[in-house]
């Protein structure tokens, strides 16, 4: 059985325009120690997918509709709290900025400390063990020390490690990792990517990734989902995903990518903007801005389609699909 | 490093040692403290002991002017009591009650404040309405019609000994918006910070959160109208003191002090109403200096300029 499954899971922003589609119909299963990642442009609903994992979207957002079973438990339907049971201890997430994470006011090894008393019976000078042995597998330097620190006495690289190190202080089955990476330098970067990839690896944890960055999501994971406006696009095995891009929207993600262009060209990217919650076009949400639209796609939505380990929601796709198939 | 060396090389404290005015506001304070927290063991006399009292000594000018009396440094009121002492002990009186009233104000404000801020909400709106009824009312108009009904049920006695017991509470009650409001607008931008959010994800509840996570971040604020609280309310006692309403002339604070002496400005008879007077000012003065220099160190930008 998955250790977390999604099914046909549905955002909405209650505003004064009345309520508005974040996420539609998301459906995917994680396996134990799986990792996936979740790619697409700013506001395509990644993070809200993110966040209603973990039923914390705070209003006016909601979940509409659907099941996030989490080892076989409905999380949406859960009470106040079961989920704080679950949260934490269970599944942990990381955020993009190390810097306000941690609360700025406790000491690295207050937060770790009370983080542990809160979910486990242990005494205090148990717990500080617990968490100076966290801090050690992320390699800080003298964890001692640095447990009576704040979070300002510490570098932006050495607060996320102390992040992650708290993310699996209860060695959760499940971390949600938001853009991670993002507001560090290209060099800490790399050294986090490869620590939580071996800290998910040794402990078997599975891996939810959020990011923008296709580059990060080939370093780390094994399948990918492609968002686009709320709804996945394109999911599979991220090496296939990234090598033979299907629906036209992953492929001009990674055409946009530098290093695809040649220097001294301009630098591909894929004309327009996504649209606004308001205002989705009639049909695929793409279609504005896709290079193959047909009248197809200006009136029916494509429903994600299965072949191979693939799932593509396009009306081309299917189409070459079919004749592939009738050959 | 030991706590008493991180205090000495905290920014608050450096920049307490460039700021002359903070310094001596701060040193001045501390000195009057001290000398109301240690009233009966520095008073020559004993003002409430009756024994001690000859009437036959009232009205005695200050060391410096001619006919005083070597034996009472700042003179003697209009009761032949020590002017020093009963100035000691008024300032004892008027700091307790302030600070008591700022106590009653901080447990209040800051409850109804973290939970108004926290929860949101139809809560929120109602506790916020209250707190603008509360407002609507000035503290002296409610602390007048309080005190005047507790005198006349309650009579003289009664009043006399629960004096600073009702003082406190009317004035800790009429003040908890103040509190209210700015532990709320401070909430509501501390709500916002992820870290908030990374304690909800570490799975815990909302009791811990306001307490333990968002409190802790707020305390600046707090810091700074606390200070600003306990000058208002040492006014706010002064003059329902003056007003007769506080506390009796048998027990002064500084307010009854310079309200009995009042009688006598005219006799000549200056410094039973212009020493107590001169004491209050000063007090109130060096609080508010504390109180602003706080505010420009430590206190978030909602708070500059507020009053």
């Amino acid at each position: 059985m998955a250790l977390l499954s999604v099914q046909d899971l549905s955002v909405k922003f209650g505003g004064e325009f009345g309520a508005v589609s974040a996420v539609k119909n998301v459906s995917f299963d994680l396996h134990r120690g799986e990792r996936l990642g979740i790619v697409g442009e700013s506001g395509a609903g990644k993070s809200i997918t993110g966040f209603a994992l973990m039923n914390l979207l705070s209003a006016p957002g909601f979940i509409n509709r659907g099941k996030v079973l989490f080892d076989g438990k409905d999380i949406v339907r859960m009470s106040e709290r079961q989920l704080r049971k679950v949260r934490g201890n269970r599944m942990a997430m990381i955020f993009q900025d190390p810097l306000v994470t941690l609360n700025p006011v406790l000491t690295i090894g207050q937060q770790m400390i009370e983080t542990l008393l809160a979910h486990r019976r242990l005494r205090r000078d148990e717990a500080e063990f617990i968490a100076i042995q966290k801090l050690r597998e992320v390699y800080i330097s003298s964890p001692e020390m640095r447990m009576s620190q704040y979070p300002h006495e510490l570098s932006g690289g050495m607060r996320q490690r102390v992040i992650i190190a708290i993310a699996l202080l209860l060695d959760p089955d499940l971390i949600i990792a938001d853009e991670p990476t993002t507001a560090l330098d290209v060099t800490t970067q790399a050294d986090i990517l490869e620590l939580l990839l071996h800290l998910c690896m040794s402990n078997n944890v599975s891996l939810i990734l959020i990011t923008h960055d296709l580059g990060v999501v080939c370093q780390l994971t094994e399948r990918i989902m492609v968002m686009y406006a709320g709804e996945v696009v394109e999911t599979g095995k991220t090496r296939e995903v990234i090598n033979d891009p299907q629906h036209p929207y992953t492929q001009g993600l990674i055409s946009a990518l530098p290093q695809q262009t040649l220097p001294g060209h301009t630098l591909k990217s894929i004309k327009g903007y996504m649209p606004s919650l308001l205002s989705m076009p009639s049909g695929c949400p793409f279609h504005p801005r896709c290079a193959y639209a047909l009248d197809e796609c200006r009136e029916h939505r494509p429903k994600l389609v299965h072949y191979r380990d693939a799932s593509v929601a396009c009306h081309e796709v299917n189409r070459l699909h079919q004749e592939t198939l009738a050959e | 490093m030991p706590a008493y060396a991180r205090v000495f090389t905290s920014n608050l404290s450096l920049n307490l040692r460039h700021n002359p005015v903070a310094f001596i506001s701060l040193a001045i304070f501390l000195l009057l403290f001290l000398l109301a927290l240690f009233a009966p063991l520095i008073a020559p006399y004993n003002p409430f002991d009756t024994t001690q009292i000859d009437i036959l000594d009232s009205e005695l000018p200050p060391f410096w002017a001619e006919q005083s009396d070597p034996s009472f440094l700042f003179g003697t009121d209009g009761q032949g009591r020590d002017m020093w002492s009963i100035m000691l002990y008024g300032l004892r009186l008027s700091l307790m009650i302030g600070i008591g009233a700022v106590v009653v104000q901080t447990l209040l404000g800051v409850s109804i404040g973290l939970i108004s801020g926290y929860v949101g909400g139809r809560l929120d709106s109602l506790l916020m309405r209250l707190a603008d009824i509360q407002l609507s009312f000035s503290t002296l108009m409610v602390a007048i019609v309080f005190l005047a009904v507790t005198q006349v049920v309650g009579g003289r006695a009664f009043f006399a000994q629960y004096a600073p017991v009702l003082l406190i509470t009317i004035i800790g009650l009429a003040e908890w918006p103040q509190y209210a409001r700015t532990v709320r607008a401070t909430v509501l931008a501390e709500k916002q910070k992820e870290y908030v959010d990374a304690a909800r994800i570490m799975g815990f509840g909302p009791l811990r959160i306001m307490v333990r996570h968002i409190l802790p971040n707020s305390l600046s604020s707090i810091f700074v109208i606390s200070t600003i609280q306990i000058a208002n309310a040492i006014i706010a006692e002064a003059s329902l003191s003056f007003l007769g309403l506080g506390m009796p002339i048998a027990y002064p604070s500084l307010g009854s002090l310079i309200s009995s002496g009042f009688d006598y400005l005219f006799s000549g008879s200056w410094w039973i109403t212009t020493l107590p007077a001169a004491l209050l000012v000063v007090l109130i003065l060096v609080v508010n200096l504390l109180g602003d220099w706080l505010r420009d160190t430590i206190g978030p930008r909602i708070l500059q300029g507020a009053r």
